[in-house]
């Protein structure tokens, strides 16, 4: 067996470079800068490591690393790796470097990367955390950085938007605390105390008690989605927010809300998420309507693509509590495609910004004929965002509507208009951004420049091989949630309905 | 003539088990009678004697915790005092709150210009007076530790005599004082007459003996509602919380810190011992109570502080809601009182009070830096643009900042967690999630500051003021305090473990 510990090197490595930066003289820009990137970019290579090191034949969790931390609470430091935390992982792998590449702070770029680097570990570590309490730990310690870069980079009303972020996501995180604590307590019987998520999966709790738990994760889960109506914080964040912010924003950090469902609500308490899941099937079509109609609506651009995310992400939380292995692979593949092209398109939305110093559409028109290259990326990204079939986005979410539709028949259908109205709303914006002629403003707007190319490039790629080939990734994927299943199977006498025709 | 008499025959004293509060003593004896018949000592002088005495006394405590779990717990001066983990965990933190106060102190005076040897010789016997609290056995030995800590306190807060804040602050503190004071003697006479002894040890055994005779017996319950009202207002629990604000703001900053940090801990180690460890019987009967303060405490603390100007007025009122995180323990505990298992209700408020009694002291040295000489500049305004002028110190403010609002990797979440953890096992979960909603509002006060170092330029009538300066010594205190919330925070299991011996050595 290998015994370098690579999925803590994953959150030590992030760490020990943002106090490196910290540490470093303010007079010296470049070095930090490179001391920044360099970081990020190893964190990138071990992610993408543990990708080709990964076994895809097993489902369970790989690469454990388990050492005790606070004894007499019962809590390790317990980290693991499985297919449904894998892509996150890696997404957050690569993203960190393109975005600290690629976007400009403007000033201070020394406590901007520090705290850009301590998000990473945070983001990474977790992804990975296999404890409730280091799951909350880093769940908790992520809010900081991700504070800070809103309060200190961001736009005109970054501190009141910095500042409903924090505190929403704290009054979830409250729920959660209360919820960990008492799930550990019931889970353990007799035995010693522990807050080991393996552990505590075996445990049974009585309907009632795995209700309330289940409500006290998912209210933190929902607002961290976000979940129709506990979205209000998603649009001023991720407008006010830097670009670089908004990219590991959406691009990342939504994906908790979907990931922990997963892990934590659906896996622990799989009686209460079906007996519940009426509720949030309904909640998140809503989310997919609303969020399109929302961003419909929008005259700012980057306001736009912040509803579109919560469109986006209602798309996940169907796959989810639809509960079957396609629907959740679907969801799961959701989280990084949406990761992928939301990214892209708030780096896109960023130089936009750079160069015409606005975000109105209306003061946008004819860009394609002054930036073709420009336009013609914006266009690939935006039609992966849609869901275009031959691009991620279509892999995604057509796996998720066909994976429903078994189980959740009329929620499905009326979600699957959701994906026109996403047609709708990007085309839309599309049209008025780029087609026309240029007006005096827009003449002077600037080509694609080689460092923006070299930024996006790699998220185009990945928005291209896997709408091609999404097999490698659902093959890495699909143990784990086949899995996941078994485990909601044995614990609720559940049983997974089976397509009838052909798969995929 | 007493000692004439033959008949009367003293408690043997053991000595030793008694040097820390001798040391204290000691000390403040020579800082009282040598500092007035000297000349002025050298700098930093009175400070360093004061602080090596904290520190003396801490070190040993060490010894003696040696000694109890070898030779087990016991009571001491004819059964005046105990002599447990409990009065060990109490006496390290408020020597170590002795320590790091003297630090800032020191420098504070020298701006002030009001350096001698007063202020720690009151220190050091408010720290006596805290330790009696803690350790005491007997209502009214409690009593005479209460009296004086709380005299000194109100000397203290009236101590800078050029700010009329200041003395105004001491009358205040003194009135109200009093009264509390009054109440809690009533209390005491009330128990008096229900249980024939003051001696917790005699008061337990009278109820193991007699309880269903007495169970409604109004007497013993007005006592015990006496003897939490007067403890209460020295924890600054609310509604008895309406001094704080007014006597934190007016005192002068490093003594805020100190009534913040010894003065909670000196009154929730006495509400610990008489409610859990002397009042068993009655724990049905005082638990909502403690319910229903601890709750009023954590949501009108935490609400109050938001809308305050003032960063002393929102420290006060956060520890006001800090207090209440300290009730859930106590409430947490009470399920469990006179039982052998004893839960993890005490030590978790020990736990609590140790680490936040670190927190605030740091966070008050930040703002008695800031406040400037005459040390008035301390609203919010006054932290504008801290984080450009000096990065350092708007760092250590922060992570202090973040550890009071709960954040993981800090001192604070441990204590918050051990709280709630506390009040989960015993099945409190209402009072578990108002805590942790009330934090949230808390943490908005905590951003507020933050976004006033970082975030907001220079307020332009800070312009007209001198230059924030960072003395040696409070940069120390604050470093100390700043390493201990983050060494902590990363690695709580031996603190943990120590706690936990306050009830397992039972």
């Amino acid at each position: 067996m290998i015994s370098f510990p690579i999925l803590t090197m994953l959150v030590l490595v992030p760490t020990v470079g943002s106090i490196l930066v910290a540490a470093f003289s303010n007079r010296r820009p470049e070095w930090v800068k490179l001391i920044g990137l360099l970081t990020s970019v190893l964190t990138g290579a071990l992610s993408i490591w543990v990708v080709a090191a990964f076994d895809k034949s097993n489902g369970d969790f790989q690469f454990v690393s388990m050492h005790p931390w606070i004894k007499p609470w019962g809590i390790s430091w317990h980290l693991g790796i499985d297919g449904i935390s894998l892509f996150l992982v890696l997404l957050t792998g690569v993203l960190f470097p393109l975005v600290i590449a690629g976007t400009d702070p403007h000033h201070d770029h020394k406590r901007y990367l520090a705290w850009m680097l301590l998000l990473e570990a945070g983001l990474m570590g977790s992804f990975i955390s296999l404890d409730l309490f280091l799951f909350f730990v880093f769940f908790e310690i992520v809010l900081v950085p991700m504070y800070f870069l809103i309060a200190g980079w961001g736009y005109e009303g970054r501190v009141y938007a910095a500042t409903k972020f924090f505190l929403f996501t704290l009054v979830g995180s409250a729920f959660m605390l209360v919820g960990i604590i008492a799930t550990a307590f019931l889970a353990k019987g007799n035995g010693p105390l522990t807050f080991d998520l393996i552990e505590i999966a075996k445990a049974d709790f009585a309907p009632a008690t795995g209700r309330w738990l289940f409500f006290a994760f998912a209210v933190a889960f929902a607002v961290k989605v976000p979940i129709f109506p506990l979205h209000t914080w998603l649009p001023d964040a991720h407008t006010q927010a830097p670009t670089g912010g908004s990219v590991i924003l959406a691009g990342v950090m939504l994906k908790l809300g979907t990931y922990g469902l997963l892990r934590f609500g659906v896996y622990l308490f799989p009686e209460a998420a079906r007996w519940s899941r009426s509720l949030w099937l309904t909640l998140a079509v809503i989310g997919i309507i609303y969020g399109a109609i929302a961003a419909t609506m929008q005259k700012d651009l980057k306001r736009l693509v912040a509803y579109s995310s919560v469109a986006h992400l209602g798309f996940i939380v169907l796959g989810i509590f639809a509960m079957t292995t396609q629907s959740i692979s679907g969801g799961v593949m959701q989280n990084i495609n949406h990761g992928v092209s939301t990214g892209a398109l708030f780096l896109l939305v960023g130089m936009i910004y750079e160069r015409r110093h606005t975000r109105q559409i209306s003061e946008l028109k004819g860009l394609q004929k002054v930036a073709p290259i420009f336009a013609g990326v914006f266009m690939v990204v935006m039609l992966s965002s849609i869901g275009v079939p031959g691009l991620n986005g279509f892999v995604g979410e057509y796996l998720v509507l066909i994976g429903s539709f078994l189980t959740a028949r009329w929620w499905t259908v009326v979600a699957a208009t959701g994906v026109i109205l996403a047609a709708l709303y990007l085309l839309w914006a599309y049209q008025r951004v780029f087609h026309g002629e240029p007006d005096e403003a827009n003449k002077g707007f600037a080509e694609l420049k080689v460092r923006e190319a070299a930024v996006l490039l790699p998220l185009v790629g990945v928005i291209v091989f896997t709408g091609l080939y999404p097999k490698p990734m659902l093959d890495r994927i699909e143990p784990s949630v086949k899995k996941l299943i078994e485990h909601v199977s044995e614990k609720t006498s559940y049983v997974e309905a089976q397509p009838t025709g052909a798969t995929p | 003539m007493i000692a004439a008499d033959p008949t009367l025959i003293g408690p043997s004293v053991n000595w030793f088990a008694l040097s820390p509060m001798l040391v204290l003593l000691g000390a403040a004896m020579v800082l009282l009678v040598v500092g007035a018949l000297t000349p002025r000592w050298p700098r930093h002088l009175y400070a360093l004697f004061a602080s090596a005495a904290g520190l003396a006394a801490m070190i040993l405590c060490l010894f003696l915790w040696h000694d109890i779990t070898t030779g087990g717990p016991r009571t001491l001066v004819g059964n005046a005092l105990r002599f447990d983990i409990f009065s060990m965990i109490i006496t390290i933190t408020i020597t170590g709150s002795v320590v790091l106060v003297a630090f800032v102190t020191d420098d504070y005076l020298r701006r002030e210009e009001l350096e001698g040897p007063e202020v720690y010789a009151l220190y050091l016997l408010a720290a006596i007076g805290g330790i009696v609290m803690g350790s005491a056995n007997d209502l009214i030995v409690l009593f005479l530790g209460l009296e004086i800590m709380s005299i000194a306190f109100y000397v203290m807060a009236a101590s800078h005599r050029k700010r009329i804040e200041s003395q105004e602050s001491g009358i205040k503190y003194f009135i109200l004082g009093g009264f509390s004071s009054a109440f809690f003697l009533y209390g005491i006479a009330m128990v008096y007459g229900s249980a024939g002894s003051t001696n917790y040890s005699n008061i337990v055994a009278t109820f193991n003996a007699n309880v269903p005779a007495v169970r409604h017996d109004a007497f013993i319950l007005a006592g015990v509602g006496l003897l939490i009202v007067g403890l209460g207002f020295k924890a600054a629990a609310v509604p008895f919380h309406f001094w704080t604000p007014d006597v934190y703001q007016g005192a002068p900053t490093p003594v805020t810190s100190f009534m913040a940090s010894v003065g909670k801990v000196a009154a929730f180690g006495a509400m610990l011992r008489v409610l859990i460890f002397a009042l068993p019987h009655w724990r049905d009967d005082y638990r909502p109570i403690v319910w229903a303060i601890a709750v009023l405490t954590v949501v009108v603390g935490s609400t109050m502080a938001v809308v305050q100007t003032n960063v002393k007025r929102m420290l006060a009122f956060s520890s006001v809601s800090h207090a209440g995180f300290i009730l859930i323990g106590v409430e947490a505990a009470a399920h469990r009182a006179g039982q052998p298992d004893a839960g993890d209700g005490v030590p978790a408020a020990l736990l609590y009070m140790l680490l936040y009694s670190v927190l605030v002291i740091g966070t008050f040295a930040v703002v008695t830096m800031v406040a400037r000489t005459g040390d008035s500049a301390t609203e919010l305004s006054a932290f504008r643009g801290l984080g450009k002028s000096h990065p350092m110190v708007a760092v250590a403010m922060t992570v202090l900042l973040l550890a009071q609002a709960g954040v993981p990797l800090t001192s604070g979440f441990v204590a918050k967690f051990g709280v709630i953890q506390a009040a989960v096992e015993e099945h409190s979960y209402a009072i578990a999630i108002i805590a942790m909603v009330a934090s949230v509002i808390a943490a908005f006060l905590y951003l507020r500051i933050m976004v006033s170092m970082w975030v907001t330029e220079p307020d332009s009538g800070d312009a007209g003021r001198e230059p924030i300066r960072v003395p040696l010594w409070t940069g120390v205190a604050l470093a100390l305090s700043v390493g201990f919330t983050l060494a902590i925070g990363l690695y709580p299991s031996w603190l943990i473990d120590a706690t936990k011996a306050a009830v397992a050595a039972k």
